[in-house]
């Protein structure tokens, strides 16, 4: 129980003469809600496709719930309760929203490979779906197809995807990216009635955003984490302003 | 969760989600036509026993090209290895024909199986070259092996009636034609169910962004590996069916073109609802038929110049154009009061 919902420890990763990853070691505590920050060019990318599994550590480990999950693939570190949303949307432009989340809500509960049985015919995957959507307020463009729907709707969709898996922890890739203005609150609103069970790790670029979300907030600085921890302490770091201020970092 | 509330949204939720699973009118009414057709016109039912087993081979590509988006260029492969399963079975003594479709078919799927995998890495350049590499290879491999295959004069086969009492093939056209139908219909049956599935739902999923479908928990290589497994397998039974009912089979059941064809007939009826690989094997046969009696050499020619309309103006904007058309009549004045 003590153990904390998603642990890196001591992740390093080069590709080729680049060190990428160096030897980053941090946790996610149960129901956190933590920002990762960094300039441009900091590792977020990597150091999230190393979590997630899509890349593979030079050395160090994963572990999901105290679990050892480095050697996992993508799919199954899914199904142990790790899910993300992408920077760029990824979504499935003819599916609709509520067939996108009966698929995810399918594969979480492992009825995703039956194919005799006819899609939406269980009343439990229904209402699950039915919940997220409103959640979300995707009602009125539930069966719409899904590259038809406005840009801060798509946003939307990533995140009740990510949710659909039910995950221990939420990786959520700068999710108000490129949304105008006027649809900003709705995703504002959606990440401030995340469930509380769930952890979130927010890689974000948008300091309003990280500041009103996040408890506890890691600076990754060129491959390396700089330092951690709350928000009144990190604005108030001068590492932190320096490099985000573009002056020398050991100022 | 409490029990869910039966409101509006719900109603409209589940009807959305199962909308495609029940059959419907226009559906039923296809497969009587073809029925009604092989009855109707017996002195064509060759032609259209031609039809369906092209039909089955394309729907077998509709499964990994239209549900799943991996691209082949080398279908014949299991094309051509159903047909020759199911020769080499009639002459070594194993006649009944049901018994040959059903082994046949199952050879086609088990090497479905052992070349999936070479198709989940690479682009779909890959898979086209690696797919036409494999159906070199088997068409390579039946040419020098002719003590099995009878190389380049094939083999000539005789089979038993259907069930015992159906006879098939030169002097029973009627009869090869209603069991390719009735093969054709049951295995449509079964893929249909199965697009309808959250199996389904997955293989669509892989089509529109295999890397979301992953992030979701979808294991992507082992689903492409099944419906590819599967594909081969109706694509050997199609292969099958033309060896039992033209009781010939010869090395060319492996050519490029029987590849290339297949994907024409997709393409013209259109990918990923299954009813296009019939429809396309329809019409281009029927094509074929009809403008190579009029001008035996130039009947690609019209083939070609349908191949160019289609892509270049888009069957989606013929449909859309189609539906916008109907919703017009429907409602005359909905755009007006829109803006």
């Amino acid at each position: 129980m003590s153990a904390p919902a998603l642990e890196a420890r001591g992740l390093v990763r080069r590709f080729g003469g680049l060190i990428a990853t160096d030897n980053v070691s941090f946790s996610v505590e149960p129901g956190a809600r933590q920002a990762l920050i960094g300039p441009n060019g900091a590792g977020k990318t990597t150091l999230i496709n190393l979590l997630t599994g899509v890349v593979r550590p030079s050395a160090g480990s994963v572990f999901l719930e105290g679990e050892d999950v480095t050697a996992l693939s993508p799919s199954r570190r899914v199904r142990r309760g790790l899910s993300r949303t992408f920077q760029i949307n990824q979504l499935f432009p003819d599916l609709s929203p509520a067939e996108s989340l009966g698929l995810a809500i399918s594969e979480r509960n492992g009825s995703g490979g039956d194919f005799w049985r006819v899609a939406g015919g269980k009343a439990n995957i229904v209402a699950e779906v039915e919940e997220l959507l409103g959640r979300f307020g995707l009602e009125d463009a539930m069966d719409q197809p899904t590259r038809t729907l406005a840009y801060g709707k798509q946003r939307l969709l990533e995140i009740a995807l990510g949710l659909a898996s039910r995950p221990r922890v939420l990786l959520l890739d700068e999710p108000a990216a490129g949304v105008p203005e006027e649809e900003r609150r709705d995703i504002l609103a959606a990440l401030a009635a995340l469930p509380a069970e769930v952890a979130i790790l927010l890689i974000e670029h948008d300091m309003d955003l990280v500041f009103n979300f996040a408890k506890r907030i890691s600076v990754l600085v060129a491959g390396r984490l700089l330092c951690e921890g709350e928000p009144a302490a990190i604005a108030a770091d001068e590492r932190v302003r320096a490099v985000y201020l573009g002056e020398d970092a050991r100022g | 969760m409490s029990a869910p509330a039966r409101s509006e949204n719900s109603v409209r939720l589940a009807a959305h989600l199962r909308r495609r699973a029940r059959w419907r009118w226009p559906e039923i009414l296809f497969w009587l036509a073809i029925l009604a057709a092989i009855f109707a016109v017996p002195s064509r039912a060759a032609l259209i026993n031609e039809i369906l087993i092209a039909g089955l081979f394309a729907l077998s590509l509709d499964l990994i090209l239209g549900l799943t988006g991996v691209v082949s260029l080398g279908h014949a492969a299991f094309f051509g290895l159903g047909a020759y399963a199911a020769a080499i079975l009639s002459s070594e003594g194993i006649a009944d024909p049901t018994l040959g479709l059903v082994v046949s078919s199952l050879i086609a799927a088990a090497l479905g199986l052992a070349t999936a995998p070479l198709l989940l890495r690479g682009a779909d350049l890959t898979r086209l070259m690696v797919t036409m590499g494999i159906a070199l290879m088997l068409g390579e491999l039946a040419n020098r092996n002719s003590w099995l295959t009878g190389g380049a004069d094939g083999l000539n086969i005789a089979m038993a009636p259907v069930l015992g009492m159906f006879p098939i093939g030169f002097t029973g056209q009627r009869n090869a034609a209603l069991y390719s139908f009735v093969v054709l219909f049951l295995l449509f049956a079964l893929a249909r169910r199965l697009a309808r599935s959250p199996f389904g739902l997955s293989l669509l999923a892989i089509r529109e962004n295999r890397l979301r479908a992953g992030a979701l928990g979808v294991s992507t290589s082992r689903r492409i590996i099944a419906i590819y497994a599967l594909a081969a397998g109706y694509a050997g039974a199609a292969g099958a069916l033309l060896a039992q009912t033209t009781q010939i089979v010869s090395l060319d059941l492996f050519d490029f073109h029987r590849s290339a064809d297949v994907l024409l007939m997709l393409i013209i009826g259109g990918a990923g609802y299954l009813y296009g690989g019939i429809i396309g094997a329809a019409i281009f046969i029927v094509l074929r038929d009809v403008i190579s009696s009029a001008t035996p050499e130039y009947w690609e020619f019209w083939i070609g110049a349908l191949l160019v309309v289609l892509v270049l103006v888009g069957r989606e904007r013929f449909g859309e154009r189609a539906r916008q058309l109907l919703d017009r009549l429907k409602r005359p004045a909905a755009w007006e009061e829109a803006a």
